[in-house]
């Protein structure tokens, strides 16, 4: 009996301790490091497990190579960066609860979130602390609704509009289909734009056919559909792997069309064991193709494929390069110091980042408004004979 | 040609969702239990099919034998391991059990096989069927999925109505107690009846990524979910029933999404599920219980 209270009150001592460890570690949180070096940390969040791993996997190594790159080089303004990216499996819960995880860690700029939906959610948090946030590949307009945010991607409207402007002025096709995931914003919001510039540009939208993310394997009835309408060209503003699934069953059923994606297609070639002559002709929006010539691809590609090997060096890995290039630039522009606050180094990023002019893998002469939008113009390819081939 | 078509492939689903409901309602009938661990199974029985023939290049009957054996293994196991020690408590517990298998099941494939979804490569080699013109295609997929399905149904009926072990478990479903005193071995037949589930559960997890060749490790979670409603539908405990009950769900799902919206099939699936159950409690096949006092 005596043993248990003894028991117990150890246990007890040991958790206030805890605590106060706890808090000795948080107060340590201004930005230099234990060796005296200063350091500027950039925190961000994506899915590095779960259905969309490879998105998340490719924007942490893209961001840490130009993060080593850049401290190789000896820093911005001679701060050292220090960059983290916490798991958020493309939840919205969880990026906010990686959203408070890094602030405790000490990051004072953020690349946000990977995927739209839990950006929305990132952004909210970091809108309220005034917390710079330039994210790699979130497309949703919402994503970067607060004016501390910004992206190196193109927005749904954007990728709409600009798919169905390609495939009406080239004359792709004249009759469309649609298939997209109600339960997600990126894929309706693309949607929705595509559908109005549709209208504009003379295109038939013959039909338009949705999932949902807990229907999405059986695809039947909605290639039924698309087949009974006459389509000529499917447009699939939709991740790859649910593409992949399309794709087969559509062979399956025997339907013969064309196929149009955004840049939620980007990394259908390198799923595991795809079958890559169904892909054969499928157009899609990306900025990025591995065999471009010009030297930052180039560049890139070389120092990517040694480091990581060519698993997920898609778009979002030379989105989330550019995206630290990005941050370095507006650094310089707004002479940010590491002793700076978040919210100080927001409002001295916020008007810097309207004055540059960058270059980059995914873009050239890439310049933004305050609203937070890109201008650079997308590029279609086309899948050819397994790789992409510049349309 | 839109509703065949529609018919077809809804058949094709249902028929998966009966080989998986076949597992839940035996367990049921027999152990009382529900085994939310069994959609997991399948997921199993995907990734052991995918290792073998997809990665270790070996040949296709060697990677489904291969599953049906690893998975009816794992069944037992898990049977023995996190359902056995539980028999005397209540039936919460033995629930609660069963969903933190189905979690452990998930984030071990996730922890082997890593997060990105695999292509699965077809099991069936028999080539689609073209009618009226190529107005309505059938997969090779399909047809073997139904032929499967009716050949199980058939084989179960027969072993549980004409063999030994079969009669047992006929038994033990009925009267646990009674059977035991009439010298029924209770355990060995509990035993038995997670072998026979897990391994149908491998043959559903090799027909569903045929159908559908994306494998991951949540392949089996919202299919199994279907599967329960199959089961219940049918009348819990019911063989046949969770056969009608599977195809039917198919069917209706399928339907739905072709005629009325792809968006709301799972609200229309399940509200079907409720007037049933309003209308006849014990699903379309299930046997009423009066309580023996």
């Amino acid at each position: 009996m005596k043993m248990k209270k003894v028991i117990a009150a150890l246990l007890a001592l040991t958790m206030v301790a805890l605590c106060f460890a706890a808090c000795g570690s948080n107060s340590d949180t201004t930005g230099s490091t234990s060796n005296g070096e200063v350091t500027l940390k950039i925190g961000g969040s994506g899915p590095l497990t779960g259905d969309y791993a490879q998105y998340g996997n490719g924007v942490k190594n893209g961001a840490q190579l130009a993060v080593d790159e850049i401290n190789a080089a000896g820093g911005v303004n001679g701060i050292k960066l220090e960059f983290k990216l916490e798991d958020d499996e493309g939840s919205q819960e969880k990026a906010v609860n990686a959203y408070n995880v890094l602030k405790d860690w000490g990051m004072k700029l953020s690349i946000g979130t990977v995927t739209s939906d839990a950006c929305i959610a990132f952004q909210g948090e970091a809108s309220r602390d005034n917390m710079f946030v330039l994210t790699p590949s979130a497309t949703a307009v919402e994503a970067i609704s607060g004016d501390n945010a910004f992206r190196v991607c193109f927005s749904d409207p954007n990728q709409g509009v600009a798919s169905a402007d390609y495939i009406a002025d080239n004359n792709v096709a004249k009759k469309v289909a649609v298939i997209y995931d109600s339960s997600n914003s990126y894929s309706s919001g693309i949607y929705e734009k595509f559908n109005a510039e549709a209208k504009v540009k003379g295109l038939e939208v013959v039909t338009a056919q949705s999932f949902t993310s807990d229907n999405n394997e059986d695809f039947s009835a909605q290639l039924q559909a698309v087949k009974s309408s006459g389509a000529e060209l499917v447009f699939l503003p939709i991740y790859y792997s649910e593409a992949a699934l399309i794709l087969k069953q559509a062979q399956n059923a025997a339907l013969d069309v064309k196929y149009f994606g955004c840049d939620g297609l980007d990394g259908i070639l390198t799923m595991a064991n795809f079958d890559k002559s169904l892909a054969e002709g499928v157009m899609l929006l990306t900025p990025f193709a591995a065999n471009a010539t010009d030297e930052y691809t180039v560049n890139f590609v070389k120092k990517y494929s040694e480091k990581y090997g060519t698993d997920t060096m898609n778009q979002f890995a030379a989105d989330a390069y550019d995206a630290i290039y990005i941050i370095k630039a507006a650094i310089e522009k707004a002479g940010i110091t590491a002793d700076m606050s978040a919210s100080d180094i927001c409002d001295a990023m916020k008007t810097a980042m309207t004055q540059i002019t960058v270059d980059g893998v995914t873009g050239t002469g890439i310049h933004w408004t305050a609203d937070g939008e890109p201008s650079k113009a997308p590029k279609a390819v086309v899948i050819k004979a397994g790789a992409y081939q510049a349309l | 040609m839109d509703f065949l078509s529609y018919l077809v492939s809804g058949i094709s689903l249902g028929s998966i969702y009966a080989l998986i409901a076949l597992g839940y309602t035996m367990v049921y009938g027999i152990a009382k239990m529900l085994n939310f661990a069994h959609g997991d199974i399948i997921m199993v029985g995907g990734y052991v099919i995918f290792t073998m023939c997809t990665t270790w290049g070996l040949p296709t009957p060697a990677g489904i034998i291969g599953a049906i054996i690893i998975c009816t293994v794992l069944g037992v196991v898990i049977e023995r391991v996190a359902y056995k020690p539980l028999r005397k408590a209540t039936s919460l517990a033995v629930l609660i059990t069963a969903i933190g298998v189905s979690y452990f099941l998930q984030n071990a494939a996730l922890l082997i096989f890593g997060s990105g979804t695999k292509s699965f490569t077809s099991v069936v080699t028999i080539p689609a069927i073209h009618l009226f013109d190529g107005a309505l295609v059938i997969s090779g997929e399909t047809i073997v999925t139904i032929i499967v399905s009716v050949i199980i149904m058939i084989v179960l009926s027969l072993f549980i109505n004409k063999t030994k072990p079969g009669r047992a478990m006929l038994a033990v479903s009925e009267d646990r107690g009674a059977a035991q005193l009439m010298g029924v071995n209770v355990n060995g037949t509990i035993t038995l009846t997670f072998a026979i589930g897990s391994a149908l559960a491998a043959i559903a997890g090799a027909l569903l990524c045929s159908a559908y060749p994306a494998l991951s490790s949540t392949t089996g979670a919202m299919p199994g979910i279907k599967a329960f409603v199959a089961a219940v539908f049918g009348g819990i405990g019911s063989i046949p029933g969770a056969m009608i009950g599977g195809i039917l769900l198919g069917v209706i799902e399928n339907l739905s999404k072709g005629y009325i919206s792809t968006q709301l099939s799972d609200t229309i699936v399940f509200c079907v599920l409720i007037i049933v159950l309003l209308v006849k409690p014990t699903g379309l096949f299930g046997k009423k219980i009066d309580e023996k006092v």
